[in-house]
């Protein structure tokens, strides 16, 4: 042991300045950290590691050694070798690239592409304003009352499964749903909105909207309470109307959280609700419902072709890795803060 | 990482300030359109639903499908999927799983928020960089499935608890509210002697109800809803939880097998029954939330903050 100093006072020394977060690289905490051995420190801290432990391990096993795994992408993996999936990876061939040449020449995997960029430019469009909108709208609220009811109603559908989004969809605007049921009352020949290939957009937009815009609020509510009342006044002492506070004061007041959420949604491009689509695909066909998140599980699990869903998975998540590190490289050259300035 | 712990909420406005002009009466009205219909949107829904499942079979069949207008309380829908069956069990399967789920999940995210909590202690660095990565880096899908399986897992439920019991948004919420509790408590109780885990259990843990019931309901709302894992993971349908039912009778058209020992007993219809099992699938989220609903700014707000 080459502590010097009982344990108790090297912990009580050393962690003091601990939660109050000196500046990071500041000269002090560079020092401090050499000057104690790691025995030492280890020896200090064993417990913190300890209270780590289990969160590494779950992490471990069921983040990691999937995102290794990704290697099988690279072979022609045949679950059936072996007794389980760590033999089988051992004994499949190594091809190589043959799995991307494939998929790349697949016409399905391209629709299953454009299919995925075409809902999420739709949604940039039709759903990420409306929670900004939402917002302001409630934040002028002048009743906290009635805001707060409104706020208890519309954040409840957030929690809902997709499986219960899609069958209060089905029971409004299905078949034998609500809607239907009152247009052939009326002698009308009712819609079909639920397995229309043609407005599946529209309509996975409108459920996406009914579940998350009023969760979507929150993040812009807190970002409104802190701008600074006087600034209002101030403009409106110079004559600023409703509308130009709410251009110049209430909308860059909210600048860095829509570049924040901005950049996330980028990232995520290339994801759109994969639950929501994997349940109603049978309604509305492949042709419009199916995404990549989709077509790797069909691809794949589904069909027991594990190397070619493990390519596809790869490259979404390669292409998504690049979406969000260029975005985020944007926001700072754009003098926001971005996602990882901790 | 700014820490906010946003208890004090600017006084509510009752008061339209002076300086304000009084709104115009068309701009009132589309207010009042937009959020009433929103509000409308969730309420309806919910109402219709809930009534059909209380309807009697005549009520039903003179509506054509749901109905709208209540005529009188028929509980036998109810009687039929709480009978056993598979409704029953899959509720047990699903409060299983999401009781164990939640108290395994919150075990191990506040044990790993406190840890990383102290950015002067071995390995910090790392360990937090290990620990934020998964939120840019999805596990995927396929070498997940063969690792769940391949540790035999399939048709437990601890395919359904074990992966998802961290999550790193859930971790960061927690960590940020860990680190703005004052230093001067911890130091004072590390110079009464008490070591970390009891510094986290006597001091850290009760100033932190509020946000472990959020991050609490989280993990209860994430393992209630578990239905894409149980597809994945789940083969025998007497092990399905609550929402690989719904979505088997709701949406893939099957019939409510509901075969819980009702012999020649007339089945109650079938919309009431698909109604009820909506219903159930939605009252604990229902019953709880509101209880921890106005936590939620707090709470999410830092997690937000970090992004």
């Amino acid at each position: 042991m080459s502590t010097s100093h009982a344990p108790v006072e090297a912990g009580t020394d050393q962690a003091r300045p601990g939660g109050a977060t000196p500046p990071p690289g500041s000269p002090a905490r560079r020092s401090g950290r050499r000057r104690v051995p790691l025995k030492a420190r280890l020896r200090r801290d064993w417990q913190l590691l300890a209270m780590v432990a289990p969160g590494f391990l779950i992490l471990l096993v069921f983040s990691y050694v999937p995102i290794l795994g990704n290697v099988i992408a690279f072979q022609d993996y045949n679950p059936y070798l072996g007794s389980n999936p760590l033999e089988a990876f051992v004994q499949s061939n190594w091809i190589g690239f043959g799995q991307f040449q494939l998929l790349f020449e697949d016409p399905a995997f391209w629709s299953a592409f454009r299919n995925t960029l075409a809902i999420t430019a739709f949604q940039l469009v039709f759903f990420f304003p409306l929670p900004i909108l939402l917002a302001i709208a409630l934040h002028n609220l002048l009743s906290s009352r009635l805001r707060g009811f409104i706020q208890t109603v519309v954040y409840l559908p957030h929690f809902f499964s997709w499986v219960l989004v899609v069958t209060f969809f089905v029971a409004m605007f299905g078949g034998a749903g609500l809607l239907a049921q009152t247009m052939r009352e009326a002698g009308m020949q009712p819609w079909n909105i639920m397995t229309n290939p043609d407005t599946f957009i529209i309509l996975v937009t409108a459920e996406a909207v009914w579940k998350d815009v009023g969760w979507g609020t929150i993040v812009f509510l807190a970002a409104l309470s802190t701008i600074d009342q006087n600034l209002y006044e101030a403009a409106a002492a110079d004559g600023a109307g409703r509308w130009r506070r709410l251009w110049h004061i209430t909308l860059p007041g909210l600048r860095p959280v829509i570049i924040l959420l901005l950049i996330l949604r980028l990232g995520d491009a290339l994801s759109v609700g994969f639950e929501q689509f994997l349940l109603q695909r049978e309604a509305v066909g492949r042709q419009a419902a199916e995404v990549l998140d989709t077509f790797v599980y069909y691809f794949s699990i589904a069909t027991g072709n594990y190397g070619y869903g493990a390519a596809a998975g790869l490259f979404k998540a390669a292409i998504g890795l690049c979406l969000i590190l260029a975005a985020n490289k944007v926001a700072h050259l754009l003098g926001e803060r971005g996602i990882y300035s901790r | 990482m700014t820490v906010t712990i946003a208890r004090k909420r600017p006084a509510a406005r009752h008061h339209r300030p002076v300086w304000e002009e009084k709104p115009t009466p068309v701009g009132q009205a589309g207010k009042a359109v937009l959020l009433g219909l929103l509000v409308l949107s969730v309420l309806f829904p919910l109402w219709v639903i809930l009534v059909t499942s209380l309807s009697s079979r005549e009520t039903i069949a003179a509506a054509g499908g749901l109905v709208v207008i209540p005529q009188g309380i028929d509980t036998s829908a109810y009687e039929t999927i709480f009978a056993g069956g598979a409704v029953t069990r899959a509720l047990w399967i699903s409060t299983l799983v999401t009781v164990i789920g939640t108290a395994i999940a919150l075990t191990v995210t506040v044990l790993a928020a406190y840890g990383l909590s102290r950015p002067r202690s071995v390995g910090y660095r790392w360990l937090l960089a290990y620990f934020l990565l998964p939120f840019l880096i999805y596990p995927p899908l396929v070498p997940k499935y063969l690792v769940v399986t391949g540790l035999g897992l399939k048709d437990t439920i601890w395919a359904l608890i074990l992966p998802p019991a961290i999550s790193v948004f859930n971790l960061v919420v927690v960590r940020g509210f860990f680190q703005g509790i004052p230093q001067e408590l911890l130091d004072s109780a590390r110079i009464d002697g008490a070591n970390d885990f009891r510094t986290l259990a006597r001091i850290v843990l009760p100033l932190s109800r509020a946000v472990i019931a959020v991050v609490g309901l989280f993990y209860a709302v994430a393992y209630w809803n578990v239905w894409f894992d149980a597809v994945l993971f789940i083969d025998r349908n007497d092990m399905y939880p609550i929402q690989r039912v719904l979505q088997s009778y709701l949406l893939a058209g099957q019939a409510p097998n509901t075969s819980g020992g009702s012999s020649g007993v007339t089945m109650p219809p079938t919309e009431a029954i698909k109604m009820a099992v909506v219903i159930v699938t939605v009252t604990p989220i229902v019953a709880v939330y509101p209880f921890i609903q106005r936590h939620f700014v707090k709470g999410v707000l830092i997690g937000a903050i970090k992004g």
